[in-house]
């Protein structure tokens, strides 16, 4: 094994503009793809939370609940890949789509699917939430959807960001199934460059390599934000720092 | 219905839905400025009675009678009156993502808001369609802002925590608190909604020994300036020295009830005679 010649290779190839710009968009799409995906999935997966803890004593919030569960059972019981192809080689097709985005449908779908685990990850954390929160929110003429807002869904955020981070983590990884339904993402890009003079093993370390990196940021992105959030249970000292700002203000 | 009473209370029952009858049929009247104590041994429904006046567990039969309304009615909007009734619980409760200032605040500020936009909104809908009417329709006189509103409810909140002691922990959050100091900001976070009633389920029950004590003189100063209050306690000497009527909840129903004196020194109910050979 000559690895100086086969770096040479790998450099050689990617001295071209065009693979320069294909790598580029690749890791772009990639992490555009992650991103809204668990954007759209975290929106998604609240309100199906929500519906799951809501209390059932109508018959409108019981029947959500069913769609709800149908959606998440479906959406965890296939593989991304069958759901990307069914959406891009089967529905769009046949609802008579000619023009189809394929990023914009591997969007929607990680979306899609990422809101059938986030809901499981959001309806933990809602559990997770002391019941007398909700209680005390109630009790001082609250309303239901006003105390989940202000009070139980921040705490419930708080206690799940790691899962959170470990999803967005899930996310990364599995954009490099975008592939099959055409989309250039970091994983097509590099395997391109690979095939153009046959030499695979650089182009597939360094593929590694940035998967690794984009994983240790998220890592460190989800740090950042779990020290946001745990000002609640912050030293007294510290946080009774504007004590004499805000007095002044009252008096 | 109401005339004197707070709060009315005609055959409440509670059934769970594990088919379990905790009430069976209670009748309660509270009158303006009554401080009313509930004695009872665990499980014999008592805070479930408690928890049934602001309908935080949902009555199964029977009706509560409170600013006109029955509430335990599921079409009353029951929001608009839990704003009138505060609540303090065994476990404080206090928002744990809100600085102490923010618990106090935030329900008032809201509401207040919130009633505020509606009145905005109405007046809109009025001035849309006095455009088509010959005689105008006046409009609803506002005279308060979004601002005022929250400056009227910060210096409110100020003065509460003021009259507490407790002033200088207005920005801290509730898990650097003690828990004396947690119940007592629990009880003035009720105390700005400016409610006719207050309902307190065994405030001192998970408190250290300690701190027993300043929860139930704030208590005892609540009572002193009139304030109507039902109190699920233990505190037997608490009961004897503030309550104007002791009850005695015995499986789902009042077995006894009188002022404190009689209770306590002449008891008739066997079972009340031993709940409190238990605890005195």
């Amino acid at each position: 094994m000559n690895w100086g010649v086969k770096i040479e290779k790998f450099l050689s190839v990617m001295e071209e503009p065009y693979f320069r710009q294909l790598l580029i968009d690749g890791l772009i799409n990639t992490v555009k793809v992650a991103v809204m995906g668990l954007v759209i999935g975290i929106i998604i997966g609240t309100v199906i939370a929500i519906v799951k803890v809501a209390p059932k004593y109508k018959l409108i919030n019981r029947i959500l609940d069913k769609i709800c569960s149908v959606y998440v059972a479906v959406f965890r019981g296939t593989p991304m890949v069958v759901q990307l192809l069914l959406a891009y080689y089967v529905l769009l097709p046949s609802l008579g789509v000619k023009e189809v985005n394929s990023l914009m449908v591997g969007i929607v779908v990680f979306g899609m699917n990422s809101g059938a685990y986030v809901s499981e990850i959001m309806r933990g954390g809602l559990n997770s939430v002391d019941k007398g929160q909700m209680e005390a929110g109630r009790a001082l003429g609250l309303s239901y959807s006003t105390t989940m807002i202000k009070v139980v869904i921040p705490q419930a955020i708080k206690n799940i960001l790691p899962t959170l981070g470990n999803e967005f983590i899930t996310l990364i990884k599995e954009t490099s199934v975008l592939s099959f339904i055409t989309v250039y993402d970091l994983y097509t890009a590099l395997s391109t460059i690979g095939s153009k003079n046959y030499e695979k093993m650089v182009p597939y370390l360094v593929m590694a390599m940035i998967y690794i990196v984009l994983v240790l940021l998220i890592t460190l992105l989800v740090k950042i934000l779990e020290n946001a959030f745990a000002k609640s249970d912050r030293d007294k000292r510290e946080s009774g720092k504007n004590v004499k700002k805000n007095a002044k203000e009252a008096a | 219905m109401t005339d004197g009473y707070v709060i009315s209370v005609k055959g409440l029952e509670k059934v769970f839905e594990d088919g379990n009858a905790v009430l069976r049929g209670v009748d309660l009247d509270i009158k303006y400025g009554e401080k009313v104590v509930i004695l009872g041994a665990s499980g014999s429904g008592k805070s479930t009675l408690l928890r049934c006046l602001n309908c935080m567990e949902d009555p199964t039969g029977g009706s509560i009678y409170f600013d006109g309304d029955d509430i335990a009615d599921m079409r009353i909007d029951i929001n608009k009156h839990r704003e009138n009734i505060g609540m303090v619980f065994q476990q404080f409760n206090l928002f744990n993502n809100k600085t102490v200032l923010e618990n106090i605040m935030m329900a008032p500020v809201h509401l207040g808001v919130k009633k505020l936009r509606k009145k905005k909104i109405k007046n809109a809908l009025i001035t849309f369609t006095n455009v088509f009417k010959k005689e105008k329709a006046p409009l609803i006189p506002i005279e308060t802002t979004e601002a005022k509103i929250k400056a009227e409810v910060k210096e409110n909140a100020y003065s509460l925590l003021r009259r507490i002691g407790l002033e200088e922990k207005a920005d801290v959050y509730p898990s650097t608190l003690s828990g004396g100091q947690k119940q007592r900001i629990a009880i003035v976070r009720a105390l700005a909604m400016d409610p006719k009633v207050m309902l307190f389920d065994e405030p001192t029950s998970a408190l250290d020994p300690e701190m027993v004590g300043e929860v139930l003189d704030l208590m005892k100063q609540l009572a002193n300036e009139g304030m109507t209050m039902v109190i699920v306690t233990h505190e037997m000497g608490f009961a004897r020295e503030v309550a104007d009527r002791v009850l005695f909840v015995d499986e789902g129903v009042i077995a006894e009830e009188g002022t404190p004196e009689e209770l306590f020194t002449n008891p008739k109910n066997p079972r009340l005679k031993d709940f409190l050979s238990k605890v005195l």
